[in-house]
């Protein structure tokens, strides 16, 4: 199916961010037989599962990762409503860490980690370089079976009676005292690991070898970047997690020995080992989420990326420095006290990447010509989660502090805030933005307003508590407590009832648009950015000509002064077709909001 | 070049860009499974350190000798994958699949010879997981032999993965199944996975044997 013919020569020039390919309202329908959408490239099951199509294999990931999402939501759900009453008369003792672990497990090796780099980074990557796929397409596909085969093994271990040992796998339980699967357990997030080492693997390459012309490293999307430096995690430290995970295995099965001291080995060995995978792989969870929200905010903006250089370099600074801290989850456990102050201090260094982030996203949002769209609400609960999650990340980091609050639900509330508030707002946000040019159909405004408030709302009350919690001494994994902690818990509580229904709520209203939702044409939000020059949904080959880039990225200057004219479409008062919101240079203005509810025609 | 038999795979335009991506792959690979063997290395670095006696002590029951001569077996192996390259990219499809048949030829040498080292230290109550009854001198050089085991494993199964594909190679080669110099990628990207095997060994005998 390789199209051969297309050479240097003959690709047309095009600058971006040309857009228009064909007429929007009748979407991809119109255009040549070997543009055929990607949905529609083939309808058997079977076309779906040999495919090679990044696309299709990263909807295959949207499904299984949502599936997952969904059991380890199942398990949180379980620990909220034990967690209500002091005594924890729901789950034994033995009950309660088996869910937990397996919600760590699941939400992190299964959902997080996989969550936007597998379905969002492989269905945009190529489309955003100018490549027709990724480099090894047919490794692409390897890896996704890959996951499924580790998810059956996870599925296995859950029905089998779970493990009991945190997410973390930490010995001695892990190797001599758990009387869960553990060896299974482990082999299943080892077998993840190598779909993440591969798909870390094909990124890269694809970056390196398959832009377009004119598309240099200093015009990738952001989004690219923060895949980039992903990649460089997941390749360089997943193999670490490998063999770490193939150690605990040797030593639960034939008495290994090198993390028990009485046969030699050294315990804290297994800690460093872990860490050293571990805090790099939540740069690996937080990474393409600030990617995604620098997209976002730059659409929502409608300016260039204030400081382009600086976002971009600061995830690959965050990649490298984020090798460097691990053993901050080890003050307390026994190192020297050398160590302890080092890696304290470079994890103070670590924030400051994270800062140059946040402050240019709100410079680039000064002045902007902003409406309050979905992608954008999240984008914002986003960076105030973010905020949160890693200031008292800071205050953790502290040696002195950290002794205070260790292993109690203050670093519950700190790594949620990150993860959930933070990669998971952005996951729903990515999901809300890219949907039309995944799906080809636009979804309701409203709704996403409503899920995006409700997240943020039910998020903090979920997570708000639990740093009161822990500040007030409620150690983490304990589900028998102090009555006095009840107020907490029950408010803790509550919220999770409010975030359940508010992660429900976009499958519907997403799945709901499948069907019924007006056809998104190709730039419905107004982006620059070569996704958006392709129709939604893209052909099979992304490109039927190969585009060459000519200017800079975020070019959103002419819309910027156009938007004021666009603006008054936004109030609601006025419908205007697509045509309409082209500039006289036929480039989508941003687009009008229409009445609520008008999407779904 | 521009040679027209080059199997052009799907998303690449040009033959210059589909070949640095693949070689650019297998690099990748390869350091991922540098930092997997890094794990290991770790492990053995903090045993000396925490016992330093005991870990030389242990050390010394290992057969220089026979470690010895294994690494003379893959560096030999690598010579010849060497070649096979060299002859591959002279098209001269025999003799690189002739030097690649001898290289995994020696890749099974070295698994004999692995394999009767390993015999020698089960027999003597050395071999973790296998010796019965053990007859280690303590808990620490149980622990040593135990890594010494895994490295050494891990480093074989490694091992075995090549000389299939060098055999597979071979086979291929000689039947004309491995079009030069279109598929030469094939014959290189084996060729460095070969190499890596190598390298590591060479880094594994001198922190296990030789640092007594
Ligand atoms: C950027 C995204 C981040 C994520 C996803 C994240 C995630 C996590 C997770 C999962 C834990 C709990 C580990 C466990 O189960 O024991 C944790 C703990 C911790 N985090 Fe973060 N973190 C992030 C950023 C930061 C930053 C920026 C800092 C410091 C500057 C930091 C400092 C800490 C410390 C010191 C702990 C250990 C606390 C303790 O156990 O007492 N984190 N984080
Ligand atoms: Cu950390």
């Amino acid at each position: 199916m390789t199209d051969r013919t297309t050479t240097i020569d003959d690709r047309r020039a095009r600058s971006r961010p040309e857009t228009g390919t064909g007429d929007a309202k009748t979407g991809d329908a119109e255009i040549g037989t070997e543009q055929v959408s990607y949905l529609r490239a083939g309808h058997t099951l079977r076309s779906w599962l040999l495919t090679t199509d990044h696309k299709r294999i990263a909807i295959l990931y949207l499904i299984s990762v949502t599936i997952f999402f969904f059991i380890g939501g199942a398990a949180a759900a379980l620990l909220r409503v034990d967690l209500l009453t002091p005594e924890g008369d729901l789950l034994t003792n033995e009950g309660y860490n088996r869910a937990f672990t397996l919600h760590g497990v699941i939400m992190v090796w299964f959902f997080l980690i996989p969550s936007i780099p597998n379905t969002f980074g492989n269905f945009l990557i190529p489309l955003m370089i100018g490549a027709r796929d990724l480099a090894f397409p047919r490794l692409n596909l390897i890896s996704w079976y890959i996951y499924i085969l580790g998810g059956l093994f996870t599925v296995v271990v859950l029905i089998t009676g779970g493990v009991d040992t945190g997410w973390t796998f930490y010995t001695p339980l892990s190797s001599m005292f758990s009387n869960g699967n553990v060896v299974l357990a482990a082999t299943a997030v080892f077998i993840v690991g190598f779909s993440s080492i591969l798909t870390g693997l094909n990124f890269i390459v694809t970056v390196h070898k398959l832009r377009c012309p004119g598309m240099t490293w200093g015009r990738l999307p952001l989004f690219v970047w923060s895949h980039y430096a992903t990649a460089l995690i997941l390749v360089l430290a997943t193999p670490v997690l490998s063999i770490t995970l193939a150690l605990i295995a040797a030593e639960r099965v034939f008495g290994l020995g090198v993390f028990d001291p009485a046969l030699g080995g050294d315990p804290l060995l297994y800690q460093h080992l872990f860490w050293f995978y571990s805090h790099p792989a939540v740069y690996i969870m937080v990474l393409p989420a600030l990617g995604v929200v620098s997209e976002l905010i730059a659409a929502a903006a409608r300016k260039p990326v204030f400081g382009y250089r600086f976002v971009a370099g600061s995830s690959i600074a965050i990649a490298i420095i984020g090798f460097l801290v691990w053993g901050h989850h080890m003050f307390v456990a026994g190192q020297s006290m050398y160590a302890s102050a080092v890696f304290s201090f470079l994890s103070l260094v670590v924030a400051v990447p994270s800062g140059i982030k946040v402050y240019n996203w709100t410079a680039t949002l000064y002045k902007g010509h902003i409406s309050l769209d979905p992608p954008f609400l999240f984008a914002m609960g986003f960076i105030g989660l973010f905020v949160v999650g890693g200031l008292t990340g800071l205050i953790l980091a502290m040696l002195a502090v950290d002794v205070h609050v260790h292993d109690t639900y203050f670093v519950v509330a700190h790594f949620h805030y990150i993860m959930v508030g933070g990669t998971v707002s952005a996951y729903f946000g990515a999901l809300h933005f890219w949907w039309p040019k995944m799906i080809g159909r636009r979804t309701s405004v409203v709704w996403g307003r409503l899920s995006a408030v409700l997240i943020f709302l039910g998020f903090n009350l979920t997570f708000f508590p639990q740093f009161i919690l822990g500040y007030l001494g409620m150690p983490r994994r304990y589900h028998v407590y102090a009555p006095e902690f009840q107020v907490l818990h029950v408010m803790s509580s509550a919220g999770a009832g409010i975030l359940a229904v508010a992660y429900l709520l976009p499958f519907t209203y997403l799945f709901y648009s499948m069907r019924y939702g007006a056809p998104a044409g190709p730039n419905p939000v107004g982006a620059t950015g070569l996704e958006w020059t392709v129709p939604s949904p893209p052909p099979k080959h992304n490109f039927a000509t190969l585009p060459v880039v000519t200017g800079p990225p975020y070019d959103y200057e002419i819309e910027h002064e156009e938007a004021g004219k666009a603006g008054g479409g936004r109030k609601g008062k006025a419908r205007t077709t697509r045509r309409d919101r082209a500039d006289d240079q036929g480039r989508p203005t941003r687009q009008a909001k229409t009445a609520p509810g008008e999407e779904w025609q | 070049m521009t040679d027209r038999r080059v199997d052009l795979r799907d998303p690449y335009a040009r033959p210059h860009q589909q070949h640095s991506a693949d070689m650019m792959g297998m690099f990748v690979f390869l350091a991922s499974e540098i930092m997997l063997f890094g794990g290991l290395f770790a492990v053995i670095f903090v045993m000396r350190r925490l016992h330093p006696a005991e870990v030389v002590a242990a050390s010394m029951r290992l057969h220089l000798w026979i470690g010895g001569l294994n690494t003379l077996v893959l560096l030999t192996s690598s010579l010849m994958v060497a070649l096979a390259v060299h002859t591959a990219r002279a098209r001269r499809r025999h003799a690189a699949a002739g030097w690649s048949a001898a290289a995994a030829l020696l890749g099974i040498v070295f698994l004999a010879i692995k394999t009767y080292e390993y015999s020698i230290e089960a027999a003597r109550g050395l071999l973790p997981a296998v010796s019965v009854p053990t007859r280690f001198s303590g808990p620490v050089e149980h622990l040593f032999m135990n890594a010494y085991l895994i490295a050494t494993g891990l480093h074989a199964v490694h091992v075995t993965i090549g000389v299939l594909l060098l055999a597979w190679m071979a086979l291929r080669l000689r039947r004309g199944m491995l079009p030069l110099p279109g598929r030469i990628v094939t014959v290189e990207v084996t060729a460095l996975y070969w190499h890596l095997v190598d390298v590591i060994w060479v880094f594994l005998y001198p922190v296990l044997y030789l640092a007594r």
